[in-house]
Order: C-alpha cells, then structure tokens, then sequence
C-alpha cells in the first residue's frame, strides 16, 4: 500500500508538470493557438497568466495536502493534534485568495477592452449562419456567396482515405484582406450558430434576429481554419470557417472578379435557357445545396427530410413547388432558398428535381425558367 | 458533540412485505434506498449513452451512429446524468442521513417524500421512451438552446418538456421535506450552527432548488407556447429573443450547478474528520462559505453567454461577479487541506474518495477561473475545454461525493462492512481512468475541438482514441462498483455503532446500531 501512495503522490504532483511542458510545445495540438492578430496574441498571453497562476497555486495547496497525508498518516504513529479553528488564518487566506484574483483581473480587463471594440471596419463583411452553411456578403459591394464543407461524404464514411484538411476545407472561403480593419456582422438565419477563427480570436454567435460584432485586422497573409461552435442541428461538425486573408491587390481583384459574377448572373436570368441547361446546372447545384439533407438519390431521410422522389408536389404542382424553395417551409430544416440564389438558380434546380429519378416520366416535367421565378416575385411584390 | 440515545424496538413497526413495501412506503431508509438505486441505474443508462459517443468518437469519421442520434445520446446523456444520477443521489442521501443527523425519527413529510420519488420514474420513463420514438428524442443539448429545441425540434419535444416538468416537482417538494425537517425536528441543543456540515449542505442546496426549479418550468413553458400555441417567446420572426431563453436557461443553469456540488461540501467534510480524527476546520467558515457560493451563484449566470454579445460591461460584471465565487470555493478547500494537517490519518476506501475529490475538483475549480476569464473565454467557448471543466468537478467532484458517502455510510445502513480490497481497487482503477478520460479534454479543447462534434479534424485524432479508452475503463470499472454494493447488502464482518474509529463523537448517526432501527430515533437525543 505504501508503494500505491508513493505512486499516487508523485502522479499528482507531476500532473502540472506535464500539463505545462506539453503545453509549452510548439505545435498547437495542446495548447491554444497563439494566432495572428494583436488580439489574439494578447488573449493567448492573459491565458498562459492566468494558467500560470493557476499551477502556483495549485503546486502549494497540493503540496501541502500530500505532504500531510504523508506526514500525519496514522500507520506512523500520528496523533491529532487538539484545534478545529484561526480566525485570522481564515482571514488571511481569503485576503491572499482576493488579492490574487484582483491580480488576475487587471490584465484581463485589459485585453477585453482591447478585444471589444465596434468601431466601424474599413471592410464590412456580413456573415449568416444557416443549417448547415455560412453566407459571407461584403456589404460595400454587395456581393455574396456561400461557403459549403467541401469534404466528401466518401471520405466521411471512411470509403476513401481522409484528406489532410479533413472537415476543415470549404469549397470557397472567405477572402480578407492583410492590414485592414475587417468587421463582421454575425448573424443566424435558422437556428444558433458560432463562427469562431482560433488564429484571430474571434467566436461570435450567429443568431437569428440580432447582429453580432467582432473585428480583425490580420497582418499577414494565410489561411486560417475555424468551426462552427453552437450546436445547430445534424450537421454542426460540418459547416467549417475558412478564411483566406491576402494582399490588398489580391482582394481588391477578388473582389472585382466577383461583382463582374454577380453581374453575368444577372444577364443569364434574361436569356433562355433550355432544359438541358438547366439541368446540368439544376443537378451541380442540388448536389452542393440539397443532397446533405434529401440525398443524392432524392429520397431525404424520412420524417425529417421528405423524399422528392414521387412527391405529389415534385410531379404534379410546380407552382407549390417554387414556392417552397423560395419562402421555405415554416418550423423545419427547409430554408427560403430564393432569399440566397439567383432566379437561374432556383430555377435550374427546380427543373432538375422535376425531371431526375424518373419524377419526368411519371409527373408532368413542366419546366422552370428563370423568367417564371422572376414572374412570381413581380406576383409577390404586388 | 456528545450524546444521550435511549432506543427502544417498536416489533410491530417493521416494513411491509413485497412489492408495497417499495410502492407505499413513507420511511425515510426505504425511501432513500429508492432513490440511490434509481440513481444507480440511471447511472448505467447515461453511462452506456456516453459508451456510444466515446465508441463514435474514438476514430475521426462517422462509424458507429450518424449524427442525428449521437446528438440525441450527448443529450441524454447529459439530462440523465444531471437530473437522474447525481440529484437522486443527493436525494436518497440526504433522506438517509438527515434524520439520523439531527436526531429525527423520520423526515416531517413522509407521504410527500413518496410521491416525490415516485415522480421520477414517470419523469425518466417518459424522457427515454422517446429515444423509440419515430423522430427520435431530443437531440438540442442538455441546454436545448432555442431555437433549435422549439421551432426546429422533433416533436418529441413535447415529451420532454412534461418531463422536466414533472422532475421539477419532484426535486421542489423534496425540497420543501427537507428544509421542513430541518427547521422542525432537530433534536433539543442542535442550534443552527451545530448541525452537521452535510446538514447544512442540503439546507442551502433545498433554497437553491425551491428557487430556481420554478424558473426551469417557466422556460420549458415558454418553450412549450412557442412551439404548441404560436407564442413567439424564443422566435426572432415573430418578435422574440431567442437569447432571453438563455438568460433565463442559466439563471436557473448556475444555481443547478451548485445544487450538484454542495451536497458532496458537506459529505467530503464529515469524511476528511472522521479519517483524520481531528474535526472539520473553520466550521463556521465553512457555513459561511457555502452559503456565499450559494448567493453569488444567482448573479453569475451569464459567464455562459460570453459570446452571444453582451456589452462590455456586462462582460466584466459577470467575469467579476465569476471570479468572486472562486474565494468561498477556495476557502472551503484550505479548510479541508488544515483538516488533513496534524490529523492522524487512515486511508480506508471514503478517504481515498474524498482526497481525491479535493485534489481534482480543485482542478476543475482552476479551469473555471480559467473559464472566467471573459477575452479567454471567447477561445474556451463551447470546445473540449469547457468539457473537461464540468467534468472535473461533476465526475470527480460531485459523483466521487456520492461514492465516497457510499462506502462511508453503507456500513450504517447495511450493518454489513464492504470489502476494502475491492473498495480499494474500485478506488485506483476510478481515480486512474477518470483522469485518462477527462485530462486530456483540456488539451483538444484547447487546440480547437469543438464540442458535440459527432466527427472531428485529423489533428485531434490520437488525443480523442486515449480519452475513448479511458472512458471505456471508467465505465467497466464501475460494475465492479455495483458488485461491491450488492456484496456488502448480502453479507460481509458486522459493522459495530460507530463503524468508524472514533466517529461515535462526530454524529448522531454513529451513536445508532448498524443497521440502524425502521425508526431512526424514536427518542429524541439530547445534544450538548
Ligand atoms: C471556481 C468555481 C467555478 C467557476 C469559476 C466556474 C466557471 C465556469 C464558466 C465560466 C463556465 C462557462 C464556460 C463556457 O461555456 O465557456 C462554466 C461551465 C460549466 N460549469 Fe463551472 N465553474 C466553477 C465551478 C463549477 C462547479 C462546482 C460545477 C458543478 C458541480 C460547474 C459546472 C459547470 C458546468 C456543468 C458547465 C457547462 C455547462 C454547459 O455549457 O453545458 N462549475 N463554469
Ligand atoms: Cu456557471
């Protein structure tokens, strides 16, 4: 027994030691990442403070406790001494506990202030949280897009080996530029969401009718990998943060190339289009936007997702059926697409699910337009 | 404190037979024999949930589960764990042990104490038959944050909103027995500040519960409007606030917190004096102590809201208000540490327990200073971290409480003394993967692992199969714990009065027979 309690001992003691030399170590596999921002480089700073702190004290009060464990062990003979209380013992200990705190609490007042600020950015960057997907809309140019987990559902499943940013790539990050101040509007569209950058120190939640503040201002060029951390449903783990912060030309040219997008876009909702059009681009965009809940074969999981495949609505009721996709459906997982894409959009994927898993053959095929999706806004704007 | 006991058999007293024993009785033994062995079994049923989320988490990937059911079992897990583990199990101790410790025959309101556990089981029942259902149980979080616990919700939410419910009356008029007992039938000479800590432990805790159980069905009922009668409380389309529901989640949330650690202040206390011969240090202060953590728990709720973007000085006033709380909690641990001091100190399997509990639940004490931290929080929010925090002073803390007050106190209860081979064994394979599966949170919640992933990044892949491992060896290890239980019920060396050398003067308790009559004390003793 008394070698057990050598052992325990010694565990106890040397736990903050080897809390602190892996926590030393270079690689963040253990330890916060120091990040790249001011901000982040102090919110690290306050935490290895306070962590230090922490194990000081720690270190004392357990060394004290063992070592009287060891000490006044009866087997040895220990008789108890005669005193159950010190006034001013308790006195000074809540003294020294105070002061302690209030030494902890000057420098994190600090970095709060200096994390909390929301002052306009020089670049404003709208970021909505939806199930299970980020928005990001630069909000001087008016353009946006969608950032989709580009992991693939193969790789999740373990039929294929894990790529090295497994769960941590999208198909298109958001793009920042270096030295400036950047400031995003966080907010929800469904459900909670938390958009968190470790490298920038920024976790905000995303939530449905407020908007959120947090700023950054990163001075060197890089990509920076982040999650979502409220949980908001099945696909929680699956909506990573990318962010790609690079020179201001770079941004700037980015940023050009996608106003000149949103532009084409624009045009396409004029032309016409013919079904094989809209079904090529009706099936790309279903397998980016809709699969992860109705599947790749249409079926949905039932009762939570409905299966498309030989619904009345997908056959015989088109107008029902744009109309879905573009106010969703109240009190499920089913967004108001219409809200977030373009009439080529909506449209393409309309005709798509009208005509895939032979929903043609048995229902009506009718097919979508743009030019229709474009005639039921004019009807609701009226 | 000494003690005069007269104690005399009444034969026609004893328990009925069978199934009506269990099903009418109104004695407080029987009554706590209920509620710990529901709280046993609870334990096995949350535990078993907590095998399939390490089983689904031991490799990065989806395995075992999708993710629709791994976030019903982190839920339930949770719900079970917190609801139906450790409250019951304060429960069951308390109607044990505060009759015998302030001299009482029985608790004051024995057919309410019936109805209260017999609540449970409806409660719990209801919550896991959903997990049959079609769509699945609940699968928000144990914090079911709105909106996805309303709008979004399975149906079966409904279930588990009458559920809460029911749980709430059960733990408010549990409440209501134990401070009426208190308050009535302290045997003559038992001032306030003579009560033993455990006593005290629960007083406080009842307050907290009568206080804030309300506040819980408030929110669920809110839930409920919002998502059965078209209220939009929670709803940002309608014109709610769905950040009201976590102010008024975690004003209840905090306090619950306390309501699962103090009991085990008070059990821990009566442990480290009886093993160290020496009484509890600074009792006064003790008192003291928790009832300040007990206040400053109401004004702490929002240090979870960190992030839902609060205005700066509400940020610092709940980081203060946080920090505060870690004086009273850090004075109840020099205290136990000054106990220990100059003691004359045995080892037997309790302590074991108990020491255990003061160091790792100073752990987690560290991690929550580490949590109060407002700008460092931004980075600990919602990741392993905070995990591992609540586990440190949920595991090793409140639950290594109710283990150590298991092998403390069945002796008393059975008459029987447990195996202190096994109970030592128990203790080392406990204490070794506990900290297997919970030391290591720290690390991947610090290096960015988010928490309820039902899948995680490569990087965090060889810390997450350590922590499976540990946990699959927590979890086994406690089998041996219920053989040890039902072992010592069966049989084992007589347990004497007093069990414990010298604890005769440390409470009313010891001064009874092992096992101890239906009856507690059907003389009132007189304490001096
Ligand atoms: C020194 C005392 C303590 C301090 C300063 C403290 C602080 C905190 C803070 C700041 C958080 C929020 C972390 C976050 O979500 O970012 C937290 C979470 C939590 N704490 Fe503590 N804590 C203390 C003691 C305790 C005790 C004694 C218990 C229970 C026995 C407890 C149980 C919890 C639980 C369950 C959560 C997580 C709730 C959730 O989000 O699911 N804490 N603590
Ligand atoms: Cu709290």
């Amino acid at each position: 027994m008394a070698y057990i309690r050598k052992v325990f001992t010694g565990f106890i003691l040397v736990l903050p030691l080897i809390f602190s030399s892996l926590i030393y170590s270079e690689s963040s596999d253990y330890n916060m990442p120091i990040g790249v921002t001011d901000v982040s480089e102090s919110i690290f700073g306050l935490h290895m403070l306070i962590f230090w702190i922490c194990v000081v004290i720690g270190v004392i009060v357990f060394s004290i406790m063992f070592w009287s464990l060891w000490k006044y062990r009866k087997s040895k003979g220990a008789v108890a001494a005669d005193f159950d209380d010190n006034f001013w013992l308790e006195i000074g200990w809540t003294v020294a506990a105070t002061l302690v705190l209030v030494w902890m609490a000057v420098p994190s007042t600090q970095v709060m202030v200096e994390a909390y600020d929301d002052a306009e950015g020089e670049i404003n960057i709208l970021i909505t949280g939806h199930q299970w997907k980020w928005h990001y809309e630069y909000l001087e140019d008016e353009v946006g897009f969608f950032s989709n987990l580009s992991t693939s559902q193969e790789q999740i499943d373990g039929e294929v080996p894990k790529g090295e940013f497994y769960l941590r790539e999208v198909d298109e990050p958001l793009v920042i530029p270096t030295n400036t101040r950047v400031r995003f509007l966080i907010t929800g569209n469904d459900v909670i969401h938390s958009w968190w950058v470790p490298d920038f120190a920024v976790k905000q939640d995303a939530i449905p009718g407020f908007i959120n503040t947090a700023w950054t201002n990163v001075p060197e060029p890089g990509i920076f990998r982040g999650a979502c951390t409220e949980l908001c449903g099945i696909k929680h783990a699956f909506m990573p943060v990318v962010v790609r912060a690079v020179e201001r030309e770079e941004f700037d040219a980015f940023i050009a190339e996608k106003v000149a997008l949103a532009e084409e876009e624009r045009m396409l909702t004029s032309k016409v289009w013919t079904k094989d059009e809209l079904m090529a681009r009706g099936e790309s965009f279903y397998a980016t936007n809709c699969a992860a809940c109705h599947q790749a074969n249409g079926q949905g999981i039932p009762p939570v997702f409905p299966s498309l495949v030989g619904s009345q609505i997908t056959m015989f009721d088109s107008n029902k059926h744009i109309e879905i996709l573009m106010e969703g459906v109240q009190g499920s997982a089913m967004a108001a697409f219409g809200e977030s894409y373009s009439e080529v959009d909506i449209a393409s994927v309309i005709t798509y699910t009208r005509q895939a898993w032979s929903n043609g053959e048995k229902g009506d095929g009718v097919i979508v337009t743009p030019q229709d999706i474009v005639a039921y806004k004019n009807r609701i704007d009226l | 404190m000494s003690t005069v006991v007269e104690s005399h058999d009444h034969g026609h007293h004893g328990p009925a037979k069978g199934l009506s024993r269990w099903l009418f009785t109104t004695n407080h033994k029987d009554i706590g024999t209920l509620y710990l062995w529901f709280s046993f079994i609870m334990l096995f049923i949350g535990g078993a949930m907590a095998m399939v989320i390490r089983a689904e988490l031991f490799q990065p990937g989806l395995q075992i589960v999708q993710p629709e059911f791994f976030n019903q079992m982190t839920t339930n897990h949770g719900l079970i764990m917190v609801f139906g583990v450790i409250m019951p199990a304060f429960v069951g101790l308390a109607n044990w042990m505060l009759p015998m410790q302030i001299g009482a025959p029985d608790m004051a309101l024995p057919r309410l104490n019936n109805l209260s556990f017999w609540l449970l089981p409806m409660a719990f029942g209801i919550l896991i038959s959903t997990l049959f259902m079609p769509e699945g149980g609940p699968n928000f979080g144990w914090t079911f944050y709105a909106p996805l616990s309303t709008t979004y919700a399975p149906s079966t939410v409904n279930f588990f909103i009458f559920s809460v419910h029911i749980m709430g009356v059960s733990s408010i008029l549990g409440s209501i027995n134990i401070i009426t007992t208190i308050f009535n039938m302290r045997a003559p000479g038992m001032t306030l500040m003579k009560m033993p800590l455990f006593v005290w432990s629960w007083l406080i805790t009842a307050y907290l519960l009568i206080a804030v159980m309300p506040v819980l069905a408030g929110v669920v009922t809110m839930m409920l409007m919002d998502i059965n009668f078209g209220t939009s409380f929670f709803n940002a389309a309608g014109g709610g606030d769905p950040v009201l529901f976590q102010h008024v989640f975690w004003f209840f949330g905090h306090p619950e917190v306390y309501i699962m650690i103090l009991p085990a202040f008070g059990i821990v206390s009566h442990i480290i004096e009886t093993f160290s011969r020496k009484p509890i240090f600074g009792y006064s202060s003790m008192v003291y102590a928790m009832a300040s953590i007990a206040i400053l728990s109401f004004v702490v709720w929002a240090h979870h809201m960190f992030t839902v973007g609060m205005p700066l000085a509400g940020e610092l006033f709940f980081m203060y208000s946080t920090m505060l709380i870690a004086i009273p909690t850090g004075v109840k641990v020099f205290n136990w540490v000054a106990t220990m001091f100059r003691g004359s100190i045995t080892f037997e399997t309790p302590m074991l327990f108990s020491i255990a509990f003061v160091a790792l639940f100073t752990i987690g004490g560290f991690s929550g200073l580490m949590l109060a931290i407002v700008p460092a929080d931004f980075q600990y929010h919602d990741t392993y971290f905070v995990v591992a925090h609540f586990h440190y002073v949920l595991v090793p803390g409140a639950l290594f409480g109710i283990i150590a007050a298991a092998y403390y106190w069945l002796p008393k209860w059975t008459g029987n003394m447990y195996d202190e081979t096994l109970g030592k064994l128990h203790f080392w394979l406990t204490f070794i993967s506990v900290n297997v599966t919970f030391f290591p949170m720290h690390f991947v919640g610090l290096a960015g692992m988010p928490r309820r992933y039902p899948d995680y990044a490569l990087q965090f892949a060889d810390f997450n199969a350590l922590i499976s491992v540990g946990a699959f060896m927590f979890g086994l290890t406690q089998l041996l714990f219920l053989f040890i239980v039902i072992k010592t019920i069966r049989s084992g060396k007589q347990a004497k009065p007093e069990v414990w050398e010298g604890a005769g003067d440390l409470g009313l308790e010891w001064t009874l027979t092992s096992p101890p009559p239906y009856h507690s004390f059907t003389v009132q003793p007189q304490v001096k």
